[in-house]
This record gives structure tokens, sequence and C-alpha cells, in this order.
């Protein structure tokens, strides 16, 4: 097959076949895939969820994962948000004439290998190439379909009742894809958090834990998802800023930089709403996952300003911490 | 033994109880004030950590800031945003600057629209990285815009020192750098007819942090003596601010009026002299700058010197660039706010017509000014 990516591999003939085959029917390979229909057919009897998420990056490959896992990680992850198992995958890539060929392989590769951590199959697919300089290299868009395990999880029911326990440190996605974006050479094991969260929210759902909300903090971080609750619940939600687990490398970043870890983009970390008695059971379950031992309690729910995110610090002030807005720029001095 | 962590530099300034006991000095300490003082933090670097940090919180009822004029993003005057843009908007161009440029509306739009019409708008998080794009497209011209106050200028001026020095063709400058002290001393005492200055309630400085590591406490010795406000300058971490803070009250309740150093792990009283001669090397003031909410300031600003006119986009493009003054929005009150006479909060536009995706107003336009920090950190919280 040729070394590059050609406009031919994206127009229907002999060509794009071979990409088909060679590429994507050799890594997703199943049943329902190889009837090559105009259309996946399958029967799922439970309630169902679906989400669909679109993925670019840069740089495509990046410490601790690349776009691959990320389009896997990232509908997976939205499924199993929302107490679904994630089952069935639509993959779509849309692909820039020129692109390394073998890029396309390690990618596609690295999707498969995800896919069998979560235990889902991709049933559909399409490929599209575009010319040179008309999209950023590759854009891959995953719709996933999961069935419900635990019924009712919702940002909309958070109450006073509940705490919010995040998963592990934050804001490593973010600060490792503007670490390599800005040239930042860091002597240091900083690396993307991108990994599925199925297996921890299996196991929550299955110890019986009632299960009040989650989210997974992705762009806009643990902010945007602390405001989102905050207003969909009308609640406010104050959280400990001594809490929140923020690594050396993510906080270095932050300083130098100029962020808040709070608003970085993560790919494997979610916030958890759980009832009070049930923080305990919560915690033990999450941090037996190497993913999640580093599980806390950051925040507590109250009505003292409803539909606002308060930080607290150990020294005693309080403010507001607020959606980020905009494009995360670096400060000038 | 264990590495040197970066975390470690930073938390003995954010230690809670060392935050806590200042609190408690300044408490007693403001106790013996016989009337309530102002003070001005300078640098939107400071506004940024006071808020940030929630300072005022910790703070008596008879010690209160004033929010300067220190953010080089929210003082850049719409004609000078309209340069960029234009000369963004060339063809075979490309137009650098640093990060928080890319926000700022001038007449035409911001550089962020520039981009989205199909303008080369490239940040960087430092001047040097121009070179790298220089090299990377040979063909086309790379105009730096250069902003900031004298902790940014000596980075523009190694950059010039580079181009001149290796022969680089296609790099050019747009000079828009700015200083502290005749700022200060236009608070103060301002030279504009229309506006009284002596009405300001300005009683002491805290100096800016990085600023001063470039150029020495020196220059802000004329404030205690020739107009008796006490200076000290202070670092950005919390527990630096504190100090300060209650190094200035101690000076009033002394009777003191002096220029000190809190900040002694980086500032010196002569300062950083490589990077002022560099400084001096290239650049001359401009007679008159104008800043956005505070009008034109004499010798305020930077511009490159004659012999370096053909590395001047302001000389090169000058037939494109446009020359009229543009007026701020009419209900805008940052002149005010940046004078010490008015607090975000008192604008009637403040967080409706005017929020940071869509600032009118200068205070409002970057993280660093003093409404962008009221609107962000909610200031409702006393």
């Amino acid at each position: 097959m040729n070394k590059q990516i050609t406009l031919a591999m994206g127009n229907g003939g002999q060509e794009n076949n071979e990409l088909i085959t060679n590429i994507f029917y050799k890594y997703f390979k199943n049943d329902i895939l190889e009837k090559s229909e105009d259309a996946a057919i399958f029967k799922i009897d439970k309630n169902i969820a679906m989400s669909t998420d679109s993925f670019t990056v840069s740089p495509l490959f990046f410490a601790g994962a690349d776009i691959g896992k990320l389009a896997i990680c990232g509908t997976c992850n939205d499924l199993a948000m929302m107490g679904a198992k994630p089952k069935y995958l639509t993959c779509s890539v849309i692909i820039e004439e020129g692109f390394p060929t073998r890029d396309l392989e390690k990618i596609v590769k690295s999707m498969k290998k995800e896919l069998d951590i979560n235990g889902a199959v991709v049933v559909s697919g399409d490929t599209k190439v575009m010319p040179k300089g008309s999209i950023d290299k590759i854009v891959i868009n995953t719709t996933g379909i999961g069935e419900i395990e635990q019924d009712g999880i919702s940002s909309n029911n958070i109450t006073k009742d509940d705490v919010i326990i995040i998963s592990r440190d934050i804001g490593s996605h973010g600060a490792t894809i503007f670490a390599s974006r800005e040239g930042i050479e860091l002597d240091s094991e900083l690396k993307s958090d991108c990994a599925s969260l199925t297996y921890q929210v299996q196991a929550l759902i299955k110890s019986g834990i009632k299960i009040t909300a989650m989210r997974d903090a992705t762009r806009g971080g643990v902010s945007a998802v602390l405001n989102e609750w905050s207003k969909q619940s009308s609640i406010c939600v104050e959280v400990s800023e001594d809490s929140i687990p923020v690594s050396q490398e993510v906080y270095g970043i932050c300083e130098i930089l100029g962020f808040e870890a709070l608003n970085l983009a993560n790919e494997g970390t979610f916030l958890l709403a759980v009832k009070k008695e049930d923080e305990q059971k919560a915690l033990e379950i999450l941090k037996g996952f190497e993913n999640s031992q580093n599980a806390t309690k950051i925040a507590d729910v109250t009505d003292q300003y409803v539909g606002k995110v308060i930080l607290k610090s150990a020294y005693g002030t309080k403010r507001f911490l607020d959606i980020p807005t905009g494009e995360l720029l670096p400060r000038i001095c | 033994m264990d590495k040197l962590k970066l975390k470690d530099l930073y938390d003995g300034f954010r230690d809670p109880e060392v935050i806590k006991g200042f609190a408690k000095l300044i408490e007693q300490e403001a106790k013996k004030l016989e009337k309530p003082i102002n003070i001005m933090e300078v640098c939107g670097g400071h506004t940024h950590s006071i808020m940030k940090f929630g300072l005022p919180q910790l703070l008596p009822q008879n010690i209160n800031f004033i929010h300067g004029p220190g953010c080089p993003v929210c003082i850049m005057p719409k004609e000078r945003i309209d340069h960029a843009y234009i000369l963004a908007m060339l063809d075979d161009t490309i137009l650098v600057t640093l990060g928080d440029m890319i926000k700022v509306p001038g007449s035409m739009g911001s550089l962020q629209d520039a981009r989205a019409k199909g303008g080369d708008v490239r940040f960087v998080y430092s001047p040097l990285d121009t070179l790298k794009i220089a090299e990377e497209n040979p063909d086309k011209k790379i105009i730096f815009f250069a902003i900031g106050f004298e902790t940014t200028t000596p980075m523009t001026t190694s950059l010039i020192d580079i181009v001149l020095k290796r022969g680089i063709k296609n790099i050019f400058f747009h000079i828009n750098h700015v200083t502290v002290p005749e700022v200060m001393v236009e608070l103060i005492d301002s030279r504009d007819e229309h506006i009284d200055s002596y009405n300001n309630t300005i009683d002491a400085f805290l100096g800016p942090s990085h600023v001063s590591v470039i150029t020495g406490s020196k220059i802000y010795e004329q404030f205690p003596t020739k107009y008796k406000r006490p200076v000290v300058v202070a670092g950005f971490e919390p527990v630096d601010v504190m100090e300060a803070i209650l190094m200035i009250v101690k000076q009033f309740n002394e009777n003191r009026c002096e220029l000190e150093i809190e900040y002694k792990r980086s500032v010196s009283y002569d300062g950083n002299l490589k990077a002022q001669a560099l400084i001096e090397k290239y650049f001359e003031k401009t007679s008159l700058f104008k800043w956005r909410g505070l009008g034109n300031v004499k010798d305020s600003g930077y511009k490159l010197r004659t012999k370096f006119a053909n590395i001047d986009a302001q000389e090169i493009y000058k037939d494109i660039l446009p020359k009229d003054e543009i007026e701020d929005h009419k209900l805008c009150i940052c002149g005010d706010i940046l004078r010490g006479m008015a607090k975000p909060d008192e604008c009637t536009i403040f967080g409706t017509a005017c929020k940071p995706q869509t600032p009118l107003g200068s205070c409002m336009v970057s993280s660093e000014g003093a409404c962008a920090a009221y609107y962000k950190y909610g200031n409702l919280l006393k």
C-alpha cells in the first residue's frame, strides 16, 4: 500500500477498499462489521445510552496516549458516565491527503486496544480523504451505544445530601498537550491521564452504591463540570482548594504559564456525586484501581450561592470559581 | 537528596499559617492608623494575585486596594490594536505577538477576528520563538507586535539584537512598550489640564515585582521624596503581598515615608544592568504615548531609535497605519478605575454590556485587568 494517504484512497474505488481492508478491517474485525452492509444490524434488550464526539488534537501522538486512544476513551467514557457499558461504536475518519499510512495504522491499532479494554466493537465506519491543506492531518468521529446498568444517573439530581469526589489528580492531559505544543521540554513523568473509565464505573455500580451523578472532566476541566452541576442541579458547590489533588508536574506547568489546574482538560478523570453515607465505600472502590488510587472528596453541596461554585482557601478566604472562557492563553509576565 | 521541586519554591509563600499570621499582625498594626489608607497595586499581576487569593477578605476595613494601570494589554489604545489588525491582514505577512493580545478588540475587531478572516496571527510565549517562525517562513514578512512593561521589553530587545547580528531580513517590529514610573506620576500629578489628579486617593504604592527585577527599585525613588507616597516593592505570592502591606502600614504608624523592598529574593536597587543597556541601545522614549482609559502620558512609551528605521514596522507601513485617535466607549469608566477614583462594580456596564468575552473597556480585556479580575473571582464574597 502507498506510504502516504492519497485522494484516491477516499474515492470509493479499488484504493479505498484496499485502505479499509488493510487497516480498518484488519484491526476492527468482528462479525457485524465484516458483513459490509450499508448499516450495522444488532439487537439490544436493555435501555441504551448513546453519545457522539469528534476528535482533533495536536500533536496526534503525545505522552500517555494518541488521537486513536482518545477517540475511543472519549465516547466510551461519556457512556460510562451515564451508567452504561459501552457496546457498539461507529468510527468515521477524515484524513488529509499525504498523511503517513503508517501513522494511520498506529492510530487504528491504538483504537483497537482501547476497544478491547472497554469490551466494545466498531460496527460501522467511514473514511474520507481531503486535499492537502483543507484539514489538519486527521479528524476522527466516534459514536457509541452502551447498555444502561444503573438508571437515574443525572447531573440534575445533586442535593445537599451528596458529596463530590474526584477520581485522581487533575489537569495532566491539558498540561501534557500544552507543554508539547509550546515545546516546553520537561524532565518529568508528565503524561496524559487518557484512560477508559468503564471498569471503575462498573465496580461502583456492582457495589450497590446509588450514584447520583458522574461526569468526566474533559474540556473546561473540573471548573466546567462543577459549574454545570451547580446550575443544572440548582446547588452551591463548595470546594476546598487544598483537597484537590494536583501533580508536581501539572502544578509546575500552571505556575510557568499562568493556568489554573482546575481549568485544564482531563481525559480519564471524573467527578462523582454520591450520598454522604456512600463516600467511604466509593473511595475504597476507586482506590482499588491504579488510575484512581488518589481519589478523594473535594467538595460539599450547600445552598449558599445557588448556581455558583465557591473555592475555599486553607487560610480562610473564598472566591467564586468561574467557568473558563475563550482560548487558554499563557499570561504575559 | 530529594530533587528540588517547583512546589517547594512556592509553598512557603502560600503557607496558610504564615498568611494568617500576617493577617493578624496587619490587623493589630492597622488599629493604630489615624485614617484609612488606600494602597495602589500598580501591577496587574498583583491585582490578579490579590483577587485570586481573596486577600481583601483578610484585611481590616481601613485598608483598601486601588487597582493600578499595570496591565500591558488593557492599556493598549484601539488605534494601536488597529495597527496590529491591519498588519495581520496583509498578504504574505505573519503577525506575531504575546498571548493575551489576541482577544483585545480594536475598532475593526480583535486579532482573533483577524485570524478568523484569514489573517496569519501567531502567539508566542517568548519573543525569541519568532526566530523559528521566520526561519520556517522565509518568503513571508514576520512582524513582531511588541507589548508590555519593563518586564518584557528586554525580551524584545534581545530579539532585535539577534535579528540584527544574524542579518535576518524578514523580521520587523511594531513597538508598544510602556514604562511604569511615568504613569505612576501621571496618576498622582497629571499633566493633563482637564484632569485634577490631586483628587486621587492613593496613599501608598505596592511596587511591581517583575518590572522591578529589570529596572531595580531605583525608579521609584521620587515617590517617597517628591510625592510623599511610600513604595514597597512586593512579590506576587500571597505571603509577599501581605508582608508588603504590613510594611506599608508600619511606615504610616512610624511616620516614615520610604522606598522599601519586600521582594528581596529577586529585586535589587540597580536591577538588571545588561537588560537596561540593551533597551538603551535600541529604544528611545516617545514624547507621548496614549494609554487606553488614561489618555496621553508624557515619556511613557518606547520606540525604536531612528537608525533602526529599516526594521521599524511603524515607519515601513506608515502610509497604511491610521494615526487618528479613537475614543473609548462613552459609558466605560476605566479611566476613573485606573486613577483609583472608582471600583469596577461601580460601572453601569460592568458584567452586563461589558464582560470578558465581549469587553468594551480596557480593564475587562485581559485577565490582569481590574474589571476582569472582579468578574472572574467575584468580589461578591466579602
